[in-house]
């Protein structure tokens, strides 16, 4: 069925209004904000003191790398395996991975700091034994497996489906021509499998990098990251233009990341990428 | 005539290969496969001659898919052998089985460009890049793909997909080439170019190709061996001109062809009886009084005047098919399919010979009264039952 212009229009012109309202105008928004003073007045200062926060950015970016290459090393064979199984067994993975999701983010981080704490569970458990406490709370390590541990499921997905879709035909081919297992991976799977990374890449890295209720819980006070300090503007300092500022400049780091992941697919248009 | 004495197709394989002392390169022993409860393979024996044009013919679902695939090694069979060269390869990986495979949806890497896909498995054996080089470049030359090196994979017609997937197979030097329905998704025409051109190849390369289809008229035309199959079990073996003309039971006799399959009597060597009446044929060694089936092809049936005919049928219907005209006659209540050159009007009497050389007999099998008559034949049936086959397939 051909509908015409005005029509297509017409039916989609209720979602544009609700993007305008609540894409558009906030972006604007936020450029406007970044560019005044707190008296209204135009002015670059908001801009211009970014680099101060260099340290912070960089360490954003750091944590935030670090969460999703270890969420890619233990999604792929993780989604590899679940292509494989039995239709049964991947609707039991699947659900698996999703459980979690129904949950909270602020409930999933309380109980990992509930397990992680220096009296918290682990602990606990390891004081009964009469082994040495160990301190998990407040360190990177802690940031990185909140943040692994909450995003990991938009690593999988994005692999998974690619992996579920490739057709095994190519693999016998590529068995056929000599293959071992070994050549099957680098050579058919995982080129094939690319647009999934990169997909799931994106969407662990963002959440990642801009996160400030991760690092705040388990990372502690002293441990701010990008997303802290723009909340922190907002909400106690009442800096707006310099939050606005920082969201600015988070905002263009995050699309430079998903044009560099762009570029590794190719213009694929197939299989696996949600965004 | 051939020896009616009770022989296995493998026994008779064995036997006219000791006969001509051709080389075995690949020998199937008791193959066995189930998928669940279904039998797919029912002990399967084979030979497969070095350099010959072997098919395996039968209507899908008769496990001649599989056994290509056992043989390839991506399938295990439940039991029994594959023996190549001599060697049993049963539990070799596929990686390491010297057998390449066209596959029916060609399986074409969709990330490499044509140098690549075909260079894979000269890579796999890391070969100079000179080598490859050169060895894509002469594989090409062999399909006409010359300057398709860099293009795309999505770029290319199906026609030459299928033409880069022989490429790339070849490239590795298989001493026997497996060919899974590779002309199925092809247009009649450019099918039956590629027919040519792949016998042409094999024929060159001098290597064994075991082809795989469900179309008669392809195995009879590309092969020196066809091996019927039916419900996981082999039916004949033998050139396409033996199958064709002696059909082994009722199945092979409709499968191949159009035939007219009959219930009849051989009440002495020479002699049958059917649709009341006795014919001279060429056939002896049966029981006398034996039952058996009798296959007339519609091509070998003489139309007489009526008073000269040693039987008579009215025709009910007549369709111009080019070359000749096909006839439903009704003999005795049973619908003959006949062929003729000259046109007689439906509901005519004629009367019909048969020369002792159109008349085959076949000993009774499982298969016995389940085709031949043509009452509810129709070209629409015909056709529905070719597109459900491709379908499954």
């Amino acid at each position: 069925m051909k509908q015409s212009p005005l029509a297509r229009r017409m039916v989609t012109a209720p979602y544009m209004v609700w993007a305008a309202i609540f894409i558009v105008v906030p972006l604007i928004f936020v450029v406007y904000y970044s560019l005044i003073d707190a008296d209204g007045v135009f002015t670059l200062e908001n801009i211009k003191s970014i680099p101060a926060y260099r340290g912070i950015m960089l360490n954003s970016i750091w944590l935030g790398f670090a969460a999703t290459l270890i969420s890619l090393v233990i999604a792929y064979p993780l989604a590899y395996i679940m292509a494989r199984a039995s239709k049964n067994v991947q609707r039991t993975m699947m659900m698996l991975v999703m459980l979690p999701m129904w949950m909270n983010l602020l409930i999933r981080t309380y109980s990992l700091m509930i397990l992680l704490q220096d009296t918290g569970i682990i602990n606990g458990v390891l004081g009964r034994l009469h082994l040495p406490a160990v301190h998990m709370i407040n360190t990177r390590f802690a940031v990185i497996l909140g943040m692994v541990y909450n995003y990991i499921p938009y690593m999988i997905l994005p692999l998974y489906s690619i992996m579920a879709k490739m057709d095994h035909g190519l693999v016998e081919a590529a068995q056929d021509l000599g293959a071992n297992k070994l050549a099957v991976i680098r050579k058919i799977i995982f080129p094939l499998s690319l647009p999934g990374v990169a997909s799931g890449f994106t969407m662990v890295f963002v959440p990642s990098v801009s996160t400030f209720y991760i690092s705040k819980k388990l990372g502690g006070s002293t441990f701010a990251l990008i997303g802290d300090l723009i909340e922190m503007q907002f909400k106690s300092a009442n800096n707006y233009n310099l939050g606005a500022a920082l969201s600015l400049v988070l905002m263009v780091l995050i699309l430079i990341s998903i044009a560099i992941m762009n570029r590794f697919t190719g213009d694929d248009d197939d299989g696996g990428v949600l965004i | 005539m051939e020896d009616r004495t009770v022989t296995t197709p493998a026994d008779a394989r064995t036997a006219a290969l000791n006969e001509s002392g051709e080389r075995t390169v690949i020998e199937l022993r008791n193959i066995n496969k189930k998928f669940g409860d279904e039998v797919v393979l029912n002990n399967l024996n084979l030979k497969i001659k070095d350099k010959e044009f072997i098919t395996f013919l039968g209507p899908s679902g008769c496990g001649k898919t599989t056994m290509l695939r056992i043989i390839a090694g991506f399938l295990e069979a439940d039991s029994g052998q594959v023996i190549f060269e001599g060697k049993d390869i049963s539990d070799l990986p596929p990686h390491k089985r010297q057998v390449n495979t066209i596959f029916q949806r060609y399986q074409l890497f969709p990330h490499l460009n044509v140098y690549e896909n075909v260079a894979f498995g000269l890579r796999n054996r890391r070969m100079k890049e000179k080598d490859i080089s050169q060895k894509v470049e002469e594989m090409l030359d062999l399909v006409n793909l010359r300057g398709f090196q860099r293009r795309d994979i999505a770029s290319l017609s199906g026609g030459q997909q299928q033409r880069v997937a022989i490429a790339r197979a070849l490239a590795v030097d298989p001493q026997v080439l497996l060919l899974d329905e590779p002309l199925a998704a092809l247009d009649l025409k450019l099918r039956k170019d590629m027919q040519v051109e792949l016998k042409n190849i094999q024929k060159r390369l001098g290597i064994t190709f075991v082809f795989v289809t469900h179309d008669q008229q392809e195995a009879l035309s590309m092969s020196d061996t066809v091996v019927v199959m039916n419900e996981g079990e082999i039916q004949q073996i033998g050139s396409p001109e033996d199958i064709y003309n002696e059909p082994k039971n009722a199945f092979v006799a409709d499968f191949i062809g159009e035939s007219n399959i009959l219930d009849g009597v051989m009440l002495d060597d020479f002699k049958a009886k059917f649709s009341g009446a006795v014919f001279q044929c060429l056939d002896k060694g049966f029981a006398v009084n034996e039952s058996v089936d009798i296959v007339i092809r519609p091509e070998d049936v003489d139309v007489v005047p009526v008073e000269q005919g040693e039987i008579t049928g009215v025709i009910t219907s007549n369709t111009f098919k080019g070359i000749h005209f096909e006839m439903i006659v009704d003999i005795q209540n049973f619908k003959w399919m006949i062929q003729t050159t000259d046109y007689y009007p439906v509901g005519s009497t004629i009367g019909i010979e048969i020369e002792p050389d159109a008349i085959h007999v076949m000993k009774k099998s499982k298969y016995s009264g389940m085709f031949g008559d043509y009452s509810t034949f129709s070209d629409e049936m015909e056709h529905l039952s070719d597109i459900t086959e491709e379908e499954d397939a």
